[in-house]
């Protein structure tokens, strides 16, 4: 019988979920590395014991940990992450020229054929690379060295690069998002890069529609099509279905189409999940009600996905990483809430329940559905 | 032997009690101190100074016989009371955050 685990990061430490194909009855192990905060943590699809987490705090900087057994055993590899050549300079939040700083891993993505390929994205946004498990990592330059470069500027969360997408019909095709510079491709493996941001209208910058300087918040694909993207940014749901080159709003009939989270459905690739948030002021629910919004048309048609969740005095957040779905016939949807909760539903969002109520405030959840 | 305290995460990263013992030759200075650290415990690379910069990071500080070494220079000689394994160097952490 399948199973399902659930890889949990949050503000104090790693947990990790499991059940049975059932999704009724959870294992909670963790926490692991308590006391430092996870950004992300995700496994191989190749090997899926093979685990990659991300460590940090504000004391002692950036670890990388790995894990070879499904995560009941962790070691720590490498954590240098050294930008290529001289720095340069980004715009700070007042316009000035700022160098590029070395902060904190904030999305590990494992490569979709080597268990021992992965690439990491950071703050001060750059993609970095390793090949070794971990072990040595190396910046794919041509990301950073794109002439929009010295214009990016930081989100409120930082200037981080924290969506990485690998296509799985095209080797040498990924994209990335950074708040806030936008989303960018790559067709040559990363060797260079180009700003998919045409469509996107952001009213608080000094030109709406410039190539790059949108804070997208997060992107996601459905592995059968990756042509279709689907984005969530900090206001408005988008969509393009030529490879990121256009988009089109999608946001239609949403309370409030600001937002983190958005994944889509492992079977159904017109099937979307986000969480409106109220608005970038006030990070939690409208009217103090949890609730995942579901479209089944690709988006401009969307539903309220409320059964088991707290309908008020609700006031949590939830991340952009803090969304993902199993692969089981009936797809499991999860997410991680601000205020240490994890909810699942089991019947593709129709109901739901907590796995655990009490954790630290979750940075990421990523599942694994396992033979 | 000379004696190091380190903080709490790091003796759980490095999987060591309280204090290590480190064996240096002399001149002993911090810089010594943390290459040899590094050299022991290569998973502490990175979490007491910058890995680009070689700096101290921002929330540690040093303490040497009660005198905070934090801005001395890394190649100063540290007192023979810890040079010489009578009193332990002592990395401490901020106390901040939530």
């Amino acid at each position: 019988m399948s199973s399902v685990r659930v890889l949990v990061g949050t503000k104090k430490g790693a947990f990790v979920l499991t059940a049975d194909g059932a999704r009724k009855d959870w294992k909670v192990s963790g926490p692991f590395f308590a006391g430092w905060e996870i950004y992300h943590l995700k496994g191989s699809p190749v090997d899926p014991n093979r685990l990659y987490a991300s460590q940090s705090n504000s004391w002692f900087g950036q670890l990388i940990q790995r894990s070879d057994d499904g995560g009941s055993s962790w070691e720590p590899v490498g954590n240098k992450f050294a930008y290529d050549g001289v720095p340069g300079t980004h715009q700070w939040y007042d316009g000035t020229p700022h160098p590029w700083e070395f902060k904190r891993v904030w999305h590990l993505e494992p490569s979709l054929t080597d268990a021992e390929t992965v690439y990491a994205g950071v703050e001060d946004a750059a993609l970095f690379k390793s090949t070794d498990g971990g072990a040595n990592w190396s910046e794919l330059a041509g990301l950073r060295g794109h002439g929009s470069g010295p214009h990016w500027q930081p989100g409120a969360g930082g200037m981080c690069l924290h969506t990485i997408i690998l296509d799985p019909a095209n080797a040498g095709r990924m994209y990335i998002a950074i708040s806030a510079a936008g989303t960018f491709r790559t067709d040559d493996a990363g060797a260079s890069w180009k700003p998919i941001n045409k469509g996107l209208v952001s009213g608080t910058m000094p030109d709406p529609t410039a190539e790059v300087g949108h804070c997208v918040h997060h992107v996601t694909m459905h592995r059968a099509r990756p042509d279709v993207l689907f984005m969530q940014k900090h206001w408005d749901v988008m969509r393009s279905d030529d490879a990121g080159d256009n988009w089109h709003e999608v946001s239609g009939n949403l309370p409030t189409d600001f937002g983190f989270a958005i994944d889509v459905h492992a079977h159904e690739p017109e099937t979307l999940y986000v969480v409106p948030i109220k608005s970038d002021s006030e990070h939690y629910p409208l009217e103090g009600k949890l609730q995942v919004w579901r479209s089944r048309t690709g988006g401009n048609e969307w539903e309220p996905l409320t059964k088991g969740l707290p309908q008020q005095d609700c006031y949590v957040n939830v991340l952009r990483d803090a969304m993902s779905v199993d692969t089981l016939d009936e797809c499991g949807v999860y997410f991680g809430t601000s205020g240490g909760q994890v909810y699942a539903s089991s019947n593709a969002g129709d109901t739901w329940a907590p796995i655990v109520r009490d954790l630290p405030a979750v940075m990421s959840v990523e599942v694994q559905t396992l033979p | 032997m000379m004696r190091v305290v380190l903080p709490q995460h790091l003796r759980t990263l490095a999987g060591v009690g309280a204090e290590i013992s480190l064996e240096i030759s002399a001149p002993i200075t911090i810089r010594r101190v943390l290459d040899a650290i590094e050299a022991s415990y290569p998973m502490l690379r990175g979490t007491i100074r910058d890995y680009s910069t070689g700096q101290r990071r921002a929330f540690l500080r040093f303490f040497a016989c009660e005198e905070d070494w934090s801005h001395e220079p890394l190649d100063k000689e540290l007192p023979a009371p810890v040079a010489d394994g009578r009193e332990p160097l002592l990395i401490i952490g901020a106390i901040a955050g939530g």
